[in-house]
């Protein structure tokens, strides 16, 4: 059959198993946007407030499900507002798909109104890019963008469409939805030299990240460090993917990580570093980093290997084919003396607990409350780490945060997309700084009344920044205080949504309950004191030798 | 660790914008590049970049693991020094009177260099060879008055019956 480029556009889609979409329109897409009308009863397009809040909408619908995120914008001004999307799915290898329309072929380069090189812009952040010049490379254009964005470590990749290309017909039928590139498998030797150092060690650490959890290697992970007595830990990006009452896990470690964890990877003599990427957020120094220990190191990508922290054998390839692999061919043991190790470090932990800490009861009261498969969703900033640092995480891919990039502006629409994803409410923990840059998303939330809880944390501070200037900047507060007149509640309200107040741990528990059982959106203005730190603490740049503490510690 | 040069030879699309995306990615990632050559292949949907660049084992992982990525890029070989052959060529512009035309033309036939221009100002040269004749012979001419002069970049291919793509 022949078909418009537009209608092709939205039947690629339809065909490639995407359900629902998130964008905003303009005159670039005006035929995408027309072909999405008349076949809405196929996919769901839902309409944000800001194209930024649409790209982290689809973001955090590809997290949630491990599917494609599909974003739609127009040219211009809406293809450069995905920007800071695109490089948070980037950082984060998050499968997403970006189109955006632009200006006819034969305009291109005469800086027509709204003409954007989105190609240009995007290419250091995008896996790969596309401008389709033919209307008869457009369907396996998307094709083939999805497949790329998906296979290996996934990443964005974004298709700029230009307007006579929508225009256009062409031959369409629908073909197969795409598969995956498949897997290197673990070599063998590989293995079997992974299984002698294990042998060889007496204190094994088993870390993992995001790339465990795009493989959803959890259990493979746990598996391995039952046949060798390892203990376990996580940087940002893979929490959830253990439940965090599991055993052998310690929890995250890095910057703000768990006092146990972090100090066990420094003490072992073995790394097993499964879909990681050495960010300077989990090592510190990265030269010093756990130094006496010997390292194996497994991700998808060649080019982690080596790239951060020279490691003593770096294999590339599926991680869950080596994990299955090793836990067949290494021998069991027992380290009684590097159990009794860590048990003295989490017993240390157990002693630096701070008594009322309200963000950490605040998130206890949520963990309480919340269903187990409730994806907690974060901003950036301090309300972020206690977040990551205390919520109990039962289910995989609950965790929904952006690490890499560390994007203020991520929350409100991640919450939205990973809502529509899983089908399920969403909770999200945000702060007062952070939710000034998205908060416009509550419109989306209120409009399509997707069940999302928020929870403000609100210590009318750019709480984060203002730790690092009481630490490293003898207290000067500059620009950190925000002290805005922004009533929340009042807010949520003129939005439409259900506004409440709390400030301490009975309040909010009550609060919580309530907000948590709408159908649709609330808000929970929290009132937490500004002078809260996210401890312990790593100096950037440190190492996990010496770590801050308590509010005496001076860095 | 101890610097080196390396010779890199990547077999990409010939499609438009392939070579920005290879250029954007090493100054992205702080890569060294000292030459870039793009050129067609026996195959028309296919360029070869070769490149040369500065730096230690490591550097050299990162850079061949990091253009092997790219969506674009099919083939990845580092040229190695013993099988590899290297050339680059040369055009140079030198200064030319009748006292130094004899010393001139003594040079051209000692490089086995070609005069491709000439007047009684200046002659046009022209000589191919690896990197460091193509050194040699520039310094040979500085004394002459060089006007201006222009260098490929190297190009290389290994010696032997294999391609890059079919190794
Ligand atoms: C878009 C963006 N701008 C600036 C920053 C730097 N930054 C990191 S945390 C932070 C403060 C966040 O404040 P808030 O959302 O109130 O969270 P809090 O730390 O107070 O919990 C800032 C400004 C950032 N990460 N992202
Ligand atoms: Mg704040």
């Amino acid at each position: 059959m022949k078909l418009s480029g537009a209608e092709i556009v939205v039947e690629t889609l339809i065909e490639q198993n995407v359900k629902t979409i998130f964008g905003y329109p303009g005159g670039t897409v005006l035929d995408i946007y027309d072909q999405l009308y008349k076949k809405s009863d196929r996919i769901t397009h839902v309409l944000t407030a800001h194209e930024q809040g649409a790209a982290h909408a689809a973001d955090g619908y590809a997290r949630a499900t491990g599917e494609i995120g599909v974003v739609l914008a127009t040219s211009g001004p809406g293809a450069t507002n995905l920007v800071t999307g695109i490089a948070t799915a980037h950082l984060d290898s998050v499968p997403l798909l970006a189109i955006t329309g632009n200006v006819a072929n034969n305009l291109i380069g005469r800086d027509c109104f709204q003409e954007i090189d989105i190609s240009g812009v995007t290419l250091p952040i995008t896996k790969h890019n596309f401008i389709v010049h033919n209307v008869e490379d457009l369907a396996d254009t998307i094709r083939e963008a999805i497949k790329i964005a998906k296979s290996g470590r996934p990443g964005p990749v974004l298709v700029d469409i230009p307007k006579d290309i929508q225009l256009a017909k062409c031959e369409f039928s629908y073909k197969a939805p795409v598969t995956k590139d498949e897997n290197e498998c673990a070599p063998d030797e590989a293995v079997k030299e992974a299984a002698r150092m294990i042998a060889e060690s007496s204190r094994p650490y088993i870390y993992f990240g995001g790339g465990a959890v795009r493989a959803g290697a959890g259990a493979l992970i746990s598996e391995l460090a039952d046949k060798i007595d390892a203990v376990i830990g996580c940087s940002l990006m893979g929490l959830s993917e253990l439940p965090t009452k599991l055993d052998r896990f310690l929890g995250m470690q890095g910057m703000h990580g768990h006092y146990a964890s972090s100090k066990a990877m420094a003490k072992s003599d073995l790394i097993i570093c499964i879909g990681v990427r050495f960010s300077d957020r989990s090592t510190g120094d990265a030269q010093k980093f756990s130094a006496g220990a010997r390292k194996i190191h497994v991700d998808i990508d060649a080019a982690e290997i080596d790239k951060n922290v020279k490691v003593n054998l770096g294999v590339s390839c599926d991680i869950s084919d080596f994990l299955r692999k090793l836990i067949d061919v290494v021998d069991y043991k027992r380290n009684p003396n590097w159990m009794n190790k860590v048990a003295k470090l989490r017993e240390q932990e157990a002693e630096f607990k701070v008594e009322n800490f309200l963000p950490e009861q605040a998130i206890n009261v949520i963990s309480d409350i919340v269903d187990d498969d409730t994806e907690i969703v974060t901003d950036v900033g301090q309300h972020q780490m206690w977040t990551a640092q205390f919520f109990d995480f039962k289910k995989k891919r609950t965790w929904i945060s952006s690490g890499g990039l560390g994007t203020m502006g991520f929350g409100m629409g991640a919450a939205i997309g990973s809502s529509y994803g899983s089908g399920r409410r969403s909770v999200l923990v945000t702060g007062d700084g952070s939710f000034g840059m998205d908060l416009t998303e509550l419109a989306t939330a209120v409009t399509y009344n997707v069940p999302l809880t928020i929870v403000v944390m609100n210590n009318s501070v750019l709480g984060m920044v203002r730790q690092l200037q009481n630490l490293f900047y003898n207290k000067v507060y500059s620009n950190t205080t925000l002290d805005r007149k922004t009533d929340f509640v009042k807010l949520a309200e003129a939005f439409g949504a259900k506004g409440f107040r709390a400030s301490n741990e009975e309040e909010f528990r009550n609060v919580f309950e309530e907000a948590y059982k709408l159908p649709g959106p609330a808000v929970i203005d929290l009132l937490i004191d500004k002078d809260e730190l996210v401890l312990p603490m790593l100096k950037p740049g440190g190492t996990f030798d010496h770590l801050i503490l308590d509010r005496e510690d001076k860095a | 660790m101890n610097k080196q040069s390396y010779v890199i030879a990547a077999f990409v699309e010939n499609k438009s914008g392939v070579l920005m995306r290879v250029t954007s990615m090493f100054n992205r990632r702080g890569f060294n590049i000292d030459t870039l050559t793009v050129g067609e292949t026996e195959s028309p949907e296919y360029s070869r970049i070769t490149l040369t660049f500065s730096g230690d084992q490591d550097d050299l992982h990162q850079l061949v693991t990091q253009l092997q990525k790219l969506y674009n890029v099919k083939k990845v070989e580092v040229i190695s020094a013993e099988i590899g052959i290297r050339r680059e060529l040369l055009l140079i512009k030198v200064k030319n009177s009748s006292e130094t035309r004899g010393d001139l033309r003594d040079a051209v036939d000692v490089f086995k260099a070609k005069i491709v221009d000439y007047s009684a100002e200046a002659m046009c040269l022209e000589v191919t060879g690896d990197s460091t004749k193509i050194d040699n012979f520039i310094d040979n001419m500085k004394p002459f008055g060089i006007i201006e002069m222009c260098r490929t970049g190297i190009v290389a291919l290994e010696r032997g019956s294999e391609s890059i793509l079919s190794k």
